[in-house]
């Protein structure tokens, strides 16, 4: 202690925080992280020093003046009601502890530097949205419900401390989906569903970000002295039905209120937390322009959207993919070279 | 059923249909006694055109005889078997998939040539590609290698052999960087801009990114072939991003006004919408190219519209033309009028002051010149035209 930051992190209990927390002791800059959460973490959080406080209680403001913070970094807000046990839990989870949260930090003279992590689901998903999302631009239309909604309001109650402490620097990350091997999200456990559900007729844009490429840019966000509101995403665009056939999965299309449907069932069924908020998401896609990721905050993500999915890919065993094998087995029957006469060619025959 | 049984046939006497002048020994054995009848079947997919390439189509009913000369003696009893039914006499019945695979491989050779496996190969390649996903899309979802060995190929023989586009001034479309493409819009159905797209493509080498309206992006099915044929939805963050970016993009200001006005109006301009086209030429200092179609009014004359409907479906107009829905899906296709189209002198936009932008008045004086200049172009062609199917 003495030397370095005292960094606060929210919502270490989940897998994204507590790795995080811990890529974050390692920092030289970083002096002391705090980790504080409602429930303990799963895992090792070395040597994050584990706080056990709920966010909604004025219970924040005395850690903060007690340890000295200089940066809080908040990552507790969820995307799923699923973990938390319920729409109204979430909700509560996000706003209200949000609010307590920035009450706090308002109050404590300590604090330097306010880190957000932030999705692009504020932009929201319609056939009205420009193809790529600026930093200053506003959802097409304002979200009514669910997570999204929480997001806006969480960005609001930020803007709001950043006007009362100008002397607090804030930086928001909109980070678009995250993705890879060990992420747990609503899309993540889309995407291992064994046969896809699809919106018929439509196939979104997809943006993703690798798992490493979320800790390095709060990192450099923690560590960088730079503020304002930014979209962080892998390079380049993924189709939905070029990611699943990336996948090698088979897909069903269907009207979007049977997608919607499906999900809540399977959501009832714990097969998958699939919200059905997503299928605005699932039908019109949505892109955001990272040039002020790379030009401002001088970050560079290591993915691209397409290795990031191809990263998560990697792990799930392919569940279709037979057309695939049968092309190649017809590649192999007609090599460019000299006629082949094997009776191999499957489909012909 | 194996290859062998076949053998029999060309090994007594001369072998082959050698000169075509009369028939084989083995053709003039058959002839009286019809004791195989199953078996002709097979034999002329593995001989698909005696008729020239000699050597070519030689090889293969040369090959499969001399791998079994054998069998013959042994096999000629088969006359006892029992006679064939029709269920044995299935077109598909027992071909073997090698036979198939031969017979694909001839097809192939003698309509594409000596390159005929190279080309498979290629094809074989590309619909790998397509499974497996291993392909890229630009960040509006415009996949180009579909669009280039998919679209463009499935309606050039449209705007050639249906519309006889004729393109004027195709030299006028700048062939690198940024410009906007400004064109009437009619036809009822938006088929001016596919066939402006297939024309562009085809007489400079560029794709026209189309700017379409959110219905568009709302439609399922319409929504994915737009995208991934390069289109993005008509709103100026779009539109100054794709000019800034060197894209040639087009725009059809008219809108559903001018797709959807009725017959007698045809040839019209319309309202050119708020003149946003312009703003985002200024603003990024780009040519703007007027274009001129004539031929799209005539392909579904449209004489009545059921309003009512049309909003019940969320939809501009519900078109009525001489033959929709009175022949029902053949109403569908479209009158093959004679197209022309001229592309004008590019407007220049990048002499502007920097706020030139921002400032009504101006923005409305270029909309009135480009529009003016398509108008004029329009009727200067509709003289030149001496019928409309001409």
């Amino acid at each position: 202690m003495g030397t370095g930051r005292v960094v606060l992190v929210t919502g270490v209990s989940r897998d994204l925080g507590r790795r995080f927390a811990r890529a974050l002791v390692a920092d030289p800059a970083v002096g002391k992280v705090i980790g504080v959460d409602v429930t303990p973490p799963r895992g090792d959080i070395g040597d994050v020093s584990f706080v056990r406080a709920d966010i909604r209680n004025p219970v924040i403001a005395k850690i903060i003046a007690k340890e000295d913070v200089d940066t809080v970094v908040h990552m507790s807000v969820i995307a799923t009601p699923g973990t938390a046990g319920g729409r109204n839990t979430m909700k509560e989870l996000n706003v209200i502890g949000t609010m307590q949260l920035l009450a706090a930090c308002q109050k404590a003279p300590s604090l330097q530097h306010l880190v957000v992590k932030s999705t692009t689901t504020v932009y929201g998903a319609s056939s009205r949205d420009p193809a790529m999302f600026t930093e200053d631009m506003e959802p097409r239309r304002a979200p009514r419900a669910g997570y999204a909604k929480d997001v806006a309001e969480i960005e609001g109650y930020v803007r709001g401390l950043a006007r009362r402490r100008p002397d607090v620097r804030v930086t928001t990350i909109r980070a678009a989906n995250v993705i890879g091997p060990h992420v747990t999200s609503p899309i993540t456990s889309y995407f291992r569903l064994p046969v896809i559900p699809i919106v018929l007729g439509h196939d979104p844009r997809l943006q993703f970000l690798h798992e490493q490429d979320l800790m390095d840019v709060l990192q450099h966000a923690v560590v960088s002295d730079i503020p304002g509101t930014f979209n962080v995403a892998g390079d380049g665009i993924l189709m939905l039905s070029q990611a699943i056939r990336r996948l090698q999965r088979p897909s069903v299309p269907m009207p979007a209120f049977a997608v919607g449907t499906l999900g809540s069932a399977l959501r009832s069924a714990r097969v998958a937390d699939f919200s059905p908020e997503q299928i605005g998401f699932l039908t019109y896609g949505r892109g955001v322009d990272t040039t002020r990721m790379r030009e401002i905050l001088d970050f560079h993500p290591k993915f691209s959207s397409a290795e990031a999915f191809a990263d998560f890919g990697s792990l799930l065993p392919p569940t279709g993919g037979h057309s695939e094998k049968v092309l190649a087995g017809l590649a192999r029957a007609l090599p460019p070279p000299p006629p082949a006469e094997q009776p191999a060619g499957a489909e012909h025959g | 059923m194996g290859d062998a049984e076949i053998i029999p046939i060309g090994t007594r006497g001369r072998p082959g249909r050698g000169t075509g002048k009369q028939p084989s020994t083995a053709a003039r054995d058959l002839a009286p006694t019809r004791k195989p009848p199953a078996k002709p079947a097979v034999r002329p997919t593995s001989r698909p055109t005696p008729a020239g390439r000699k050597p070519t189509v030689k090889k293969a009913p040369v090959a499969a005889p001399a791998s079994a000369p054998g069998p013959p003696a042994v096999e000629h009893p088969v006359a006892a078997r029992p006679a064939a039914t029709t269920r044995d006499r299935g077109p598909m019945a027992g071909i073997p998939a090698g036979d198939w695979l031969a017979a694909f491989q001839h097809a192939s050779l003698e309509i594409f040539g000596d390159q005929a496996e190279l080309q498979l190969a290629r094809f074989l390649a590309f619909l790998r590609r397509r499974v497996t996903g291993d392909y890229v899309v630009d960040e509006y979802g415009f996949d180009q290698e579909i669009t280039q060995r998919f679209f463009m190929a499935a309606l050039r023989p449209i705007a050639e052999k249906w519309f006889r586009i004729e393109v004027r001034g195709a030299e006028n479309i700048p062939t690198e960087g940024g410009a906007l493409v400004v064109s009437n819009h009619s036809g009822t159905i938006p088929v001016d801009g596919l066939m402006t797209m297939v024309s562009i493509h085809d007489h400079t080498g560029r794709f026209l990114r189309p700017l379409g309206a959110d219905l568009v992006f709302s439609l399922p099915i319409v929504s994915t072939l737009a995208r991934k044929g390069g289109a993005t939805l008509a709103c100026n963050e779009d539109a100054e991003r794709m000019l800034s970016g060197g894209e040639l993009v087009g725009v059809w200001p008219e809108g559903f006004k001018g797709i959807g006005k009725p017959y007698a109006e045809r040839y019209k301009l319309q309202r050119f919408g708020r003149g946003g086209f312009v703003a985002a030429a200024l603003r990024t200092g780009v040519p703007i190219i007027p274009l001129s179609v004539v031929g799209a009014e005539e392909i579904y004359p449209l004489v009545g519209n059921v309003p009512a409907l049309a909003r019940l479906l969320g939809i501009p107009y519900i078109p009525i033309t001489p033959l929709f829905p009175l022949l029902g899906p053949l109403g569908l296709v479209p009158l093959p009028s004679k197209w022309l189209l001229e592309f004008g002198e590019p407007i220049r936009t990048d002499e502007y002051e920097a706020g030139a932008a921002d400032d009504p008045m101006l923005v409305f004086n270029v909309t009135d010149q480009v529009r003016e200049t398509i108008q004029q172009s329009l009727y200067s062609l509709l003289m030149q035209r001496t019928s409309v199917f001409g």
